[in-house]
């Protein structure tokens, strides 16, 4: 059984006149412990997707399934539960509290989880010490360099072990080396914690991290690759193909 | 194209112009309203007293207006600069399309035009609507009546009001420009970067800095609400000082010890949107404590000023009522030049002159008493208390204590007489005892002190006993208010004529109905002027004489509380507005500030019921903190006023203070109101 199954979602904006199909007929699924990027150009509807898969958004056609369960069905104030319940978001500018440390960020995933302040302290530490944030953990988001920014976001993510991880280019803000950094942390949780991480990108770099990485051009599905037993290298340079062969407006995105 | 640049705009920001235009409604409305008072009288039939005390209120009202218009003025230009600081991303991109500065000018002049007339017209217009209102509360007050009532438009309040605002409205402009013209473009497009450095106060330097304040703090209320005693204009200067400057040092380290507070339950910090909410609280009140202070102080004047004004009117009414229980009271004495003593006022007979122009004062009433009380050179209230004065007038509240006043000897048969006319309980004496009768706030009290040892006196050559170790509550001559400070009442051989004092006559009019009694008072009065005024022309040597009726004290009371009442109610609405429209912008604005937060918060899956309780509480302490401690500063305030007002006031302090708290609840507490709904509205903005 997959984890996430997306049934011919479309998403359409615009009136009747002038209607643009950000997302138009796609299909797939990802198996549970899978770490799937979408790559796409700017404008193919890569982030559309991402926010119809996270509720942030309403799909105009299709279904969504997360464990067999409709989540387009989802409305109002369920909406908020089945996020915070069941999703981890990292998004590309982090989204931290800029009042709150690393700390009480983490923090603030599993208390409005309604979780005790024992619970909420030993899954914390335990969280940073797997992303290498231990010590900044006092810190003030303004007070760390954008890596760790990255990281204690992506910790926040993670902290409540939810169902899936949604990644919006979290590498998009960051140097190549604290990029890097990040995502090695991401195979180390899908592999370790059997996380299943959906991550949108731009980059192929980005993507060769993933093991598997779909690509978008004009809200359609246009290729798959699955990585299997090559190295990342290999991996690499397979997407750099695909890339190519999307033609003039990715090549940007090399 | 200007025009349609400023109109836009305004209707872009409308959220942050709508407080500030509904206080700018408010604070014209409220300014017709009170400057209208004059001529929204006109038509009442009132009589020449009346007239006369509301020619005072228009008076005074009108120079209370300076300085309303000087608070609002500031309010106004605190408020147009705060939202001009919000918008200076804006400016930048004009800038940066190459508009001059004298445009951007043009454009904000524009802006305050369009707003300032809009402001004024609608106003004036709930203005003109409330001082219909304000008529008919008016002619209550002076239970005149509404027959003669039309619909009244103040064409001189409206010019008023226009005048002065209009002077506002230009110095904010004037201001603008000259903020515009200063201004960098690199500074304006840096504004809007947040480099805003979260620094957690040192803890330990909160708490000494808090104990410090309070200790201060608490030496300023005992100085002024307690200390009466060695209270001295220069103290209460030095206490007003310490408790403004304690109240921002509170503010301050509060802000630094409420976080670690929190913090340090771990269990409370961190469950739900705790961590957040008490992080933007705490960061607010951080950017705020100069504010906080400011409307802390005008809270604290408000409540004071409202509360002290509606105890006033009620007492000043109920005073009357107590206090003076005939129709008509006049007093007549010479003043005799003594050898031996200080100059006294001293016999004297009503009798005696209005026989000398044919005429008798008795006329004109039904049943009165006419007598004389007496004096015996140095009895004073420090003589009858001796060695015990200081024991007895420390801790008093009363003023009366600090002074050494005379004491007045009255004969038992007419302080009888005269019980028996204002229908009172009447006494019995022994030979060779006394009795005390008093009603002055505070005095009986002192009294019954005194008479637990039964002091001797030694006047006019006889000895004598207290009857009673208990102060009779009365008094001989009716006032407004309670104002007898002691009177001892002698048996009739005690006292002889050589020592008579001040002529007294009290009586009741030959009257059933209000228009009976207003015509006899009209002739005994003009009787009196008449030979009064005789005898003034005759006069070899120095006199006193004075009248005073049930129905111009009555007058009087309704005529001084609705002036106090007025006056008290127009400073503090221009106040609660004031503090109002101050916090809801900062905390609109900040709510605006956040909304990235917000909407992070909801994409994490924050429920709405949560992120609304954030907001609510984040306002509510907001809102509440000032007031918490302009209330504590309002009890030791109002404990001062007290002694102040002990001259007027008999009437406990429930009823006013449930006044204020309602005026306080309806103006200050819209304003939360406002503030937390607009806050909401603003934080579920899609961006």
């Amino acid at each position: 059984m997959s984890l996430l199954r997306l049934e011919n979602v479309e998403k359409y904006y615009g009136s009747r006149s002038s209607l643009t199909k950000a997302v138009d007929d796609i299909s797939f699924s990802v198996e549970k412990g899978e770490f799937t990027a979408i790559m796409g150009a700017s404008g193919s509807g890569k982030t559309t997707l991402l926010n119809c898969i996270s509720t942030i958004d309403r799909v105009t056609a299709g279904h969504i399934f997360l464990e067999d369960a409709d989540i387009t069905a989802i409305k109002g104030k369920e909406l908020n539960k089945f996020r915070r319940d069941k999703l981890g978001f990292i998004f590309q500018d982090f989204n931290l509290m800029d009042t709150l440390t690393a700390y009480e960020n983490i923090a603030l995933a599993l208390s409005i989880q309604k979780r005790s302040a024992k619970d909420i302290d030993k899954a914390v530490k335990n969280v940073a010490e797997q992303l290498g944030i231990t010590d900044v953990l006092s810190k003030y988001p303004y007070q760390m360099s954008g890596g760790q920014k990255q990281r204690v976001a992506s910790a926040r993510a993670i902290v409540t072990e939810p169902k899936l991880v949604l990644a919006d280019e979290p590498t998009g803000a960051l140097d190549s080396k604290s990029a890097k950094m990040l995502l090695e942390r991401f195979n180390y949780l899908n592999r370790e914690h059997n996380a299943t991480i959906i991550m949108v990108t731009h980059d192929s770099f980005t993507a060769s991290y993933a093991s598997r990485v779909l690509f978008i051009k004009d809200g359609k599905l246009f290729n798959e690759i699955i990585r299997g037993s090559d190295s990342r290298r290999q991996f690499f340079d397979k997407i750099i193909n695909v890339v190519t062969l999307l033609g003039g407006d990715m090549s940007d995105a090399l | 194209m200007l025009f349609k640049i400023s109109l836009s705009n305004i209707r872009k920001s409308i959220k942050d112009y709508a407080v500030y235009f509904f206080t700018l409604v408010l604070g014209v409305a409220v300014f017709y309203v009170f400057n209208a008072i004059e001529t929204q009288t006109a038509f009442i039939r009132v009589n020449e007293t009346q007239r006369e005390i509301i020619k005072i209120l228009t008076t005074a009202i009108s120079g209370v207006s300076v300085f309303v218009a000087v608070v609002l003025g500031l309010l106004i230009v605190y408020a147009s600069r705060f939202l001009m600081k919000r918008r200076n991303k804006e400016f930048a991109l004009y800038m940066m399309m190459g508009m001059s500065k004298w445009k951007i000018s043009a454009l904000l002049l524009c802006e305050t035009v369009i707003i300032g007339i809009g402001s004024l017209l609608v106003g004036l217009l709930i203005g003109t609507g409330l001082s219909q209102v304000m008529s008919a509360v008016v002619a209550n007050l002076f239970e005149a009546d509404m027959n003669d009532y039309r619909f009244t438009v103040s064409a001189s309040a409206i010019t008023k009001t226009i005048l002065y605002f209009g002077i506002m409205y230009l110095v904010v402009m004037l201001r603008s420009g000259f903020v515009i013209s200063k201004c960098r473009l690199i500074t304006l497009m840096n504004s809007g970067k947040r480099s805003e450095k979260i620094t957690m106060k040192n803890p330990w330097l909160c708490v000494v800095v808090f104990l410090i304040s309070a200790a201060v703090l608490g030496w300023a209320y005992y100085t002024v609400g307690w200390d009466f005693a060695h209270l001295s204009l220069r103290k209460i200067g030095l206490s007003i000082l310490a408790g403004s400057v304690s109240t921002f040092f509170i503010f301050w380290s509060v802000s630094g010890m409420l976080l670690r507070v929190i913090m340090s339950a771990k269990g409370v910090y961190h469950r739900g949107l705790n961590s957040f909410t008490f992080r933007q609280i705490s960061s607010k009140i951080n950017t705020t404590i100069a504010s906080m202070t400011v409307i802390c102080l005008m809270l604290f004047v408000t409540i004071c000023t409202l509360s002290t004004a509606f105890t006033i009117r009620n007492s000043l009414n109920k005073g009357v009522e107590d206090n003076f229980p005939v129709d008509f009271y006049g007093c007549f004495s010479l003043h005799i030049h003594d050898s031996s003593d200080d100059s006294s006022y001293r016999t004297g007979d009503i009798d005696d002159v209005y026989a000398q122009q044919n005429m008798s004062i008795y006329d004109d009433f039904v049943e009165y008493h006419h007598f004389h009380d007496y004096i015996e050179s140095n009895f004073t209230f420090d003589t009858f208390a001796g060695d015990r004065k200081d024991e007895l007038t420390s801790g008093s509240m009363s003023i009366y204590s600090m002074m050494g006043f005379g004491i007045s000897f009255l004969k038992l048969s007419d302080y009888n007489a005269i019980m028996e006319l204002y229908g009172q309980n009447q006494i019995e004496l022994g030979d060779g005892e006394y009795a005390v009768s008093a009603n002055a706030s505070g005095m009986p009290e002192m009294y019954d002190k005194l008479l637990e040892s039964s002091p001797e006196i030694t006047v006019f050559g006889n000895t004598l006993k207290p009857s009673s170790e208990k102060c009779i509550i009365s008094s001989f001559y009716p006032d407004m208010q309670a104002s007898n400070t002691g009177t001892i009442i002698v048996p009739d051989n005690a006292v002889s004529e050589e020592y008579r004092g001040v002529d007294y006559f009290v009586g009741n009019y030959n009257a059933t109905d209000k228009k009976g009694r207003e015509a006899a008072e009209q002739t005994a009065r003009d009787n009196w002027n008449n030979v009064m005024h005789w005898f003034d022309s005759e006069a070899k040597y120095g006199y006193m004489c004075g009248i005073e009726t049930r129905i111009e004290a009555a007058n009087n009371a309704i005529g001084i509380g609705a002036v106090v009442t007025f006056l008290g109610l127009y400073i503090g609405f221009i106040f609660l507005v004031s503090c109002g429209a101050i916090l809801a912008l900062k905390e609109l604005s900040e709510s605006a500030d956040s909304m990235a937060r917000y909407t992070m918060l909801r994409k994490l899956g924050v429920e709405e019921k949560e992120i609304s309780k954030s907001i609510f509480r984040q306002s509510g302490i907001f809102f509440l903190l000032p007031l918490l401690l302009a209330c504590l500063h309002s009890y030791a305030g109002m404990r001062f006023a007290k002694i102040g007002l002990d001259l007027l006031v008999t009437e406990n302090y429930v009823k006013p203070v449930i006044f204020t708290a309602i005026v306080l609840i309806a103006i200050y507490g819209g304003y939360f109101l406002l503030t937390f709904l607009g806050s909401k509205a603003i934080t579920r903005e899609q961006k």
